[in-house]
């Protein structure tokens, strides 16, 4: 047996998994703290305003807002990488292909799922991220930056609302088969707890799916 | 029953390949499909025509030598099951069947429906045996184990190597064959003491393959004609990160 040196496909699959579960419990604060915006309006807006405040001056806060960055591009990285190997492994196409009916669609398309979370994370970073961070914004009563204000005039727009679920629906089946795969991927192989990774991979990617998608729905009927 | 079918026909690897359509007529229900396939090239030959030629063995479903995509899916609609081991009364008369061979970079089509699966054979070759002196069969009982364990190690070593789990996957993945040579060898005592070493090598020579990753969309573990479980890719994984980690190089 000959033992040779390299990046190897199980290579690349195990920085997939471990960003991807990475941005995974990243979502699970995300989604915690934005449950602030269910609050009544007035104590919302100081609550959610002292939140970001709160965030963005942390130094732990700071390196792991690095770390998520990087798990992204590192993400994004591995994923092309991988599909262009794909497209070298297979080679000639089928002309006749039924493949797809063995195994669900979103499993096969976390790539396409992949791009609009992509899209969808450029246009949230540009109006929420980037203004928070690089921009002159009005200040709320209590001297902290209005965040909330910008969150709710974006989402007065009916089609912005929309553009927000549909991207969130894209995570939510790129969650679903992306949680449970990563955890595959690891290596959970004992039957026992496959099961269990299958039911929490639902549980959670209906939390976090629903969680999301309420927020721009209720902001908008709300306001 | 009638039959209208869309055969690639290929005359050599160089060569590109193209569906050809056959006419085919008296087909019977209890007929398995390479019977049917014999049938017309039985025509073919009477016509001087060169036949349609596939690779087949044993027709008992367990030599892992047939192997067709057939109507987009790897042996055909049915699942767990060999092409020889699929009858004509799983299509209706007067069907349009397309066959075309497996495919994936890994697997060069030599002619039609034949394939050339040595990529597979190299992989058993890079760590799929156990370093131990030959010599006479040992005596069966001198190394206990436990009925479970020689049962889901069998399980494993069911595999037949037919290529279904590559023709069937988005991504021409080897995963589910080298899981369950890694896997088979790794749950029994013979085979334990070389696992990180195996797994190590026998990756390394299915990427060397041109084989694709695999991203756990199971599709192997329906069109698989032994079932070879998909927790059997999720074991080498674990087994692969292991040597990784431990490593001494």
């Amino acid at each position: 047996m000959v033992k040779t040196k390299g990046a190897t496909t199980q290579g690349y699959k195990l920085w997939m998994a471990l960003t991807g579960l990475f941005l995974c419990v990243f979502l699970v604060i995300h989604v915690l703290g934005n449950l602030q915006l269910f609050l009544p309006a007035e104590e919302a807006r100081i609550q959610f305003n002292w939140y970001s405040q709160l965030l963005s001056n942390n130094l732990i806060i700071k390196i792991i807002s690095y770390v998520l960055y990087l798990s992204i591009i590192a993400h994004v990285v591995y994923a092309i990488i991988l599909s262009l190997k794909k497209q070298k492994a297979n080679g000639v196409k089928y002309a006749y292909d039924q493949r797809g009916a063995v195994s669900p669609w979103y499993s096969r398309n976390m790539g396409v799922l992949g791009t609009i979370i992509f899209l969808f994370l450029i246009v949230h970073l540009k109006d929420f991220w980037y203004q928070y961070k690089f921009t002159e914004l009005p200040l709320d009563a209590h001297g902290q930056k209005d965040l909330y204000t910008i969150v709710v005039s974006a989402y007065q727009e009916l089609w912005y609302v929309m553009l927000y679920e549909v991207g969130l629906l894209a995570l939510g089946f790129h969650l679903l088969h992306g949680f449970f795969s990563a955890i595959r991927t690891l290596g959970l192989y004992h039957p026992k707890y496959v099961k269990l990774a299958k039911w929490v991979a639902w549980v959670y990617t209906l939390a976090i799916t629903l969680g999301f998608m309420a927020m721009p729905i209720y902001v908008y009927l709300s306001h | 029953m009638k039959l209208n079918l869309k055969i690639w026909r290929q005359e050599n690897a160089s060569e590109k390949g193209r569906l050809v359509d056959y006419q085919l007529d008296g087909v019977t229900t209890h007929m398995s499909f390479l019977e049917m396939m014999d049938m017309l090239n039985q025509l073919l030959i009477e016509k001087g025509e060169r036949t349609i030629e596939f690779d087949h063995d044993c027709r008992e479903g367990i030599c892992g030598q047939c192997g067709m995509m057939i109507n987009g899916r790897a042996h055909g609609p049915l699942a767990n099951t060999t092409t020889c081991q699929l009858h004509m009364r799983s299509f209706k008369d007067g069907e349009t069947i397309y066959v075309e061979p497996f495919r994936s970079s890994a697997f060069t089509v030599l002619r039609d429906l034949k394939i050339d699966r040595g990529s597979f054979d190299r992989i058993i070759q890079a760590g799929g045996f156990i370093s131990a002196s030959t010599g006479q069969a040992p005596e069966a009982n001198s190394i206990p184990i436990a009925h479970e364990t020689a049962e889901a190690a069998f399980d494993a070593a069911a595999c037949i190597g037919c290529g279904a789990c590559v023709a069937t996957c988005k991504n021409s993945s080897a995963a589910l064959f080298t899981a369950a040579k890694v896997v088979h060898l790794a749950i029994l005592p013979q085979g334990k003491l070389e696992t990180a070493k195996r797994v190590d090598a026998m990756v390394q020579q299915m990427d060397a393959e041109g084989f694709g990753h695999c991203s756990n969309t199971e599709a192997c573990e329906v069109e698989c004609p032994q079932g070879i479980s998909v927790l059997h890719i999720a074991r080498f994984n674990y087994l692969y990160h292991e040597s990784r980690l431990l490593s001494k190089t």
